[in-house]
């Protein structure tokens, strides 16, 4: 009778999730370009350039991006800044930056060895081209405006998620500064312009706790 | 038999034929929306309302498509093949009555595309000649993978056959001892028509409870309507019998190699079978078109109607277990197949012949050596 009693265990499953789904419930697929699901915060989606809140390029031009990324799809070429219009606070800013979309594996270690935070990644999951060049993000793209917000490369497609793209540094935001416990739950990142309100994450305790 | 009667006939089988592929397209959506339900998906929803027109819309697609004959088909076969899908299933169809006849103007109407008196021997005929389409197309195809699934289909219908004729047997053989009739029948009206009424006079001291039980050949025969319908479910090759097109072993097994409509016949051939057989097994086991029509309580055209309200609800009962079957249980091995066909269920549809015979016996003719 083990056979028959393993029978029943098995249609049990299958006949409660059919009827939970008969009334719309429990089903974990959306109507995807209409319904988008929820990204984590620490999702890992395209890059984006950032700013200070004054308007001025985070990025340094130092490379080492470009140094650190295992599929060596960032080109980086820096300059000197200009006296007379400095787009940097430093000495120098990253005047050619490129990053190849069809070799990046989103690994992540560009923003972990970013000595500014210039280069973060937003949510922004959707990036089809229709030729390789186009796959080739270059600064036009990449670099948030001064207002904060970022050109969306298809911004007139009705089902584009524009607000992925205002993630901008959620990755950051979520993570505690180079990992080091000490700086949990204090906001230890450089703000950017716009609508960069997020609350700093909770220290390890409260995460764990019942209502964290 | 005038010029009417010839168009009554007409318009009875086309009726049918409009009646079963209307239920066939709601039929395949209903598969692909059930089973999303079990496996927590949505499922089809972006032709029509859920999507019910999502079937209309893949059958328009595979209507336009090219049709690609590889070199090496045997031609005559291989262009046959889906027509003797096709044509064996409408004709299973035909047998089932949908209904007591309607009179119409002194003329009767059965709601049935055709009463034959050897109802059930033609459709075991008409299900055994479907299994020549998928053993012809497999060994037209010129091809390993189709070529598998034939001789996977060969051996898997006789297997079931077999056991299905005989648990047919048992239902014939009780049918034939309803109250009122001195002997037996192939005809499924007349099968019908001896489920009606309630068991009430059948065993003595039960009787106050056999009043309100219909009068259906499940309760007596509850052992041959399970291995009915496990042999039901292998004739029509679904899911966990669906060797014959195993997807991840064979590709498509026996239809790998057409496409466009060619195809879509097969396809719809699958799912007219499975209503088909579901309809037969309500016919024979819960009591075909019988339930309560409510006359003079119900206006008359709804008491009219009901019947069929009744077959097509018996009917989607039995679907829904199919398509349940489908969503839980894996694909059974080939040695498990046979294993379960030739070692399990033919003795088993053989033991209970014995037994239901020996009771019909009893109660028919009473103890022997006794009086």
């Amino acid at each position: 009778m083990g056979m028959f009693s393993d029978l029943w265990k098995g249609f049990k499953v299958t006949g409660s999730i059919g009827l939970r789904g008969l009334f719309g419930k429990g089903i974990v697929t959306t109507q995807y370009p209409k319904e988008m699901r929820e990204k984590p915060v620490r999702f890992h989606g395209r890059h984006v350039l950032n700013r200070y809140p004054d308007g001025m390029e985070k990025c340094i031009g130092c490379e080492l991006c470009a140094g650190a990324c295992p599929a060596r799809c960032i080109y980086v070429r820096g300059a000197d800044n200009p006296p007379e219009d400095p787009q940097s606070p430093g000495e120098r800013f990253g005047y050619v930056y490129e990053i190849n979309m069809l070799r990046c594996i989103f690994c992540g270690l560009c923003v972990e060895a970013c000595p500014t935070e210039a280069i973060t990644m937003s949510h922004l999951f959707e990036m089809s081209v229709t030729n390789r060049s186009d796959a080739i993000h270059t600064k036009d793209e990449l670099l948030m405006e001064k207002d904060g917000s970022v050109p969306h490369v298809y911004s007139e497609d009705p089902f584009a998620d524009l607000s992925e793209l205002d993630a901008a540094d959620g990755w950051m935001r979520a993570t505690s500064p180079s990992g080091v416990a000490a700086y949990e739950g204090e906001k230890m990142w450089q703000d950017t312009p716009g609508s960069a309100s997020w609350e700093p994450e909770p220290d390890q305790e409260t995460r764990d706790s019942p209502d964290g | 038999m005038d010029w009417i009667d010839l168009l009554l006939v007409a318009v009875r089988v086309v009726g049918v034929f409009v009646l079963l592929l209307l239920l066939t397209v709601v039929n395949i959506w209903m598969e692909r929306k059930v089973v999303a339900d079990m496996q927590s998906r949505l499922g089809p929803m972006r032709a029509g309302p859920w999507g019910i027109l999502q079937t209309v819309a893949d059958g328009l697609k595979l209507f336009f498509k090219e049709h690609i004959t590889p070199r090496k088909v045997d031609l005559g076969a291989y262009l046959l093949a889906p027509f003797l899908a096709v044509v064996p299933a409408f004709l299973i169809f035909m047998m089932v009555p949908l209904g007591p006849g309607l009179e119409i103007g002194g003329r009767s109407l059965p709601l049935q595309g055709a009463d034959l008196n050897i109802g059930l021997l033609f459709i075991l005929a008409m299900s055994s000649m479907a299994v020549y389409a998928v053993v012809l197309a497999g060994w037209s195809s010129g091809s390993k993978y189709p070529l598998l699934g034939g001789v996977r289909a060969t051996a898997q219908a006789i297997s079931y056959e077999a056991a299905m004729g005989l648990a047919m047997v048992a239902v014939v053989m009780f049918s034939a001892t309803a109250p009122g009739v001195d002997s037996g029948t192939l005809s499924l009206a007349e099968i019908v028509e001896r489920q009606s009424g309630t068991w009430s006079g059948a065993v003595g001291f039960l009787d106050p409870v056999l009043g309100y039980i219909p009068r259906w050949n499940v309760f007596p025969q509850v052992v041959a309507f399970v291995i009915f319908f496990i042999a039901a479910v292998a004739e029509t090759n679904r899911a966990p019998f669906d060797l014959v097109e195993a997807e991840q072993e064979i590709v498509g097994g026996f239809h790998t190699e057409y496409s466009g409509i060619r195809f879509a016949m097969f396809f719809l051939a699958e799912y007219i079978n499975i209503f088909s057989m579901c309809a037969i097994a309500a016919t024979l086991f819960l009591g075909g078109w019988n339930g309560p029509v409510w006359e003079g309580v119900v206006p008359g055209w709804m008491s009219a109607i009901l019947p069929v309200v009744w077959l097509l609800l018996k009917s989607y009962v039995l679907v829904v277990v199919f398509f349940w079957i489908r969503a839980t249980l894996p694909r059974l091995r080939y040695d498990q197949l046979m294993t379960l066909g030739w070692k399990r269920l033919i003795p088993l549809s053989m033991l209970w012949l014995v037994i239901s015979t020996v009771v019909i016996g009893f109660r028919h003719f009473g103890l022997p050596f006794v009086g």
